[in-house]
């Protein structure tokens, strides 16, 4: 008894602490952005890093499963909603960029800009689709949601997928970096296959 | 009775000389503060220390009527933020990789369609001409600008030196071929060498430019030492670097990037922006340089020069050969 309340106050700093790291990036381009360090395209370089991070958290969120197979323990699910909760939160500053510093706000802007760019399309359902799993991302939702909750969730595999080729769509010609990320992702759909194919194919 | 200035100033006449050495010492301060900042930068000059504090300063230039009234970019971005494949595909790979570059000696092929083919050294290239410095936009197809106070040369003298025969219709201008110096070459990311081309009436437009340096000083390597192109109302990569060869041709010459990926690079490149890139749109641009908040700015066509340049493009559609 004693014991096993050790151990989930063990599992409570462990999650202050990868809380803590995880919003690491986001303190470093904060503080890159407040002292003027973005370099020569301080827009272009807000796009690229709070993009890679959303993708990197991703992944990182697609790979815990996999990660309790090969531990053999359940501690890493124990970290999928704040993954995925950080994944939605590097989106969003992803987002932000675009709407406040590409775009300036502008509604005329955007009408312009998005249907002349597949990628920024791609990008923006890509968002709109992770918002629902957001939202029911808490313990109450899933409780109340039942097994429609786990379906739901399974548009995390599509999210990702369109996130990368998001990614390959507005590069131009080098593309070693999408490339390692669409590499990542192949692996990890690859472990679920069974999955994917019984829902969405 | 009106006594003309002449048009080739000497030193002394530019620029006072201890104004010329506290803008100097500025640059250098404020490279310094950038070299404390950024840590790419300081990895850039632990490496190549000649490409921060590249070149000699130019000694005879006039100030061209051509140039905008704008404050150029500075020097650190101009000089930090490149797109040379030659290098690399990211923006800082040349400034770390280009003192692999050897500028000196350097000669230049001359071939085709002229009554004077050869191989010319630089140097005697130069002695003929009347360098100027223009402050120009360039405007990159990726949808940023930025301001560069360009010294160089008008093409359409050098071209006449060359004597062109009737049937030259195009310029073929081709970037040096030697991985050795050039390591982005050992990737095949471009059909190397890179070749660019114009049609000979833009080669003729009195705005292109042969650059040889920049800011006053000489054409840092990784700008596209020692002498590269710049046509103001195009995209970027139309305006190659570092030329080892000028070829005067009948046929439309085929271009690195055209070649690359036909349906996004075309031949004429122009900046225009109602027709969008495949991929993104080319109606706004970033500005290098500027405060984060800073808007987009509306992209002109032309990129500004249409007064001296659409009546090249007179009755062709520009969606078409873009």
């Amino acid at each position: 008894m004693t014991r096993k309340k050790a151990s989930k106050r063990q599992l409570g700093v462990l999650k202050i602490i990868v809380f803590a790291v995880c919003l690491l990036p986001f303190s470093f381009i904060t503080w890159d952005a407040v002292n003027n360090l973005l370099g020569a395209d301080p827009i272009q370089t807000l796009h690229f890093r709070t993009g890679d991070w959303t993708l990197r958290f991703l992944l990182l969120t697609l790979a815990l499963s996999p990660l309790r197979r090969l531990l053999n323990s359940p501690i890493p699910l124990r970290f999928s909603r704040m993954f995925g909760l950080f994944t939605f939160f590097y989106a969003s500053m992803h987002m932000l960029v675009w709407l406040v510093l590409d775009q300036s706000l502008s509604i005329d802007n955007m009408l312009e800009d998005v249907p002349e760019s597949p990628y920024i399309i791609l990008g923006l359902l890509a968002y709109f689709l992770l918002i629902p799993l957001a939202a029911t991302s808490t313990a109450g939702m899933m409780r109340r949601m039942g097994n429609s909750w786990f379906t739901l969730h399974k548009l995390i595999y599509l999210i990702a997928l369109m996130g990368v080729i998001h990614f390959f769509w507005l590069t131009k010609l080098d593309y070693i970096e999408p490339l390692i990320y669409a590499l990542v992702l192949s692996g990890l759909l690859a472990f679920r296959w069974q999955v994917i194919k019984r829902i969405f194919l | 009775m009106l006594i003309k200035k002449p048009l080739i100033l000497t030193d002394n006449d530019v620029t006072p000389k201890e104004y010329f050495e506290s803008s100097r010492s500025l640059i250098s301060a404020s490279r310094r503060q950038f070299l404390t900042k950024s840590s790419t930068a300081m990895l850039a000059a632990g490496l190549a220390p000649s490409t921060l504090w590249a070149g000699d300063k130019i000694k005879k230039y006039t100030k061209s009527k051509f140039s905008i009234n704008e404050k150029p970019t500075p020097y650190e971005y101009i000089t930090t933020y490149n797109n040379f494949y030659e290098f690399g595909t990211a923006k800082g790979d040349p400034a770390v990789r280009a003192h692999l570059l050897k500028t000196k000696p350097w000669s230049v092929t001359v071939e085709g369609e002229v009554g004077k083919p050869g191989v010319y050294d630089l140097e005697d290239i130069l002695k003929r001409q009347q360098l100027e410095e223009r402050i120009y936009r360039l405007r990159c197809v990726e949808a940023w600008s930025m301001v560069v106070p360009w010294i160089g040369f008008s093409l359409a003298e050098l071209i006449k030196q060359m004597e062109p025969t009737s049937k030259a219709k195009y310029v073929e201008f081709t970037t040096l071929y030697d991985p050795e110096q050039m390591p982005g070459q050992n990737r095949r990311t471009l059909k190397w060498p890179y070749v660019e081309g114009l049609r000979m009436d833009e080669a003729m437009n009195p705005l292109t430019l042969m650059a040889t340096g920049l800011y006053g000083e000489e054409m840092p390597n990784q700008n596209g030492a020692p002498i590269r192109l710049i046509v103001p109302w195009k995209y970027g990569f139309k305006s190659i670097k570092s030329i080892v060869k000028i070829r005067l041709t009948e046929h439309m010459p085929k271009t690195s990037w055209n070649v690359a990926a036909a349906k996004e690079y075309g031949f004429y490149a122009n900046v225009n922006p109602q027709v969008p890139h495949p991929r993104w749109s080319q109606s706004r641009e970033r500005i290098i340089g500027a405060p984060l908040f800073t808007p987009k700015r509306d992209t002109e066509m032309f990129n500004g020069y249409g007064e001296q340049v659409a009546g090249l493009y007179k009755g062709m559609n520009l969606k078409r050969f873009f």
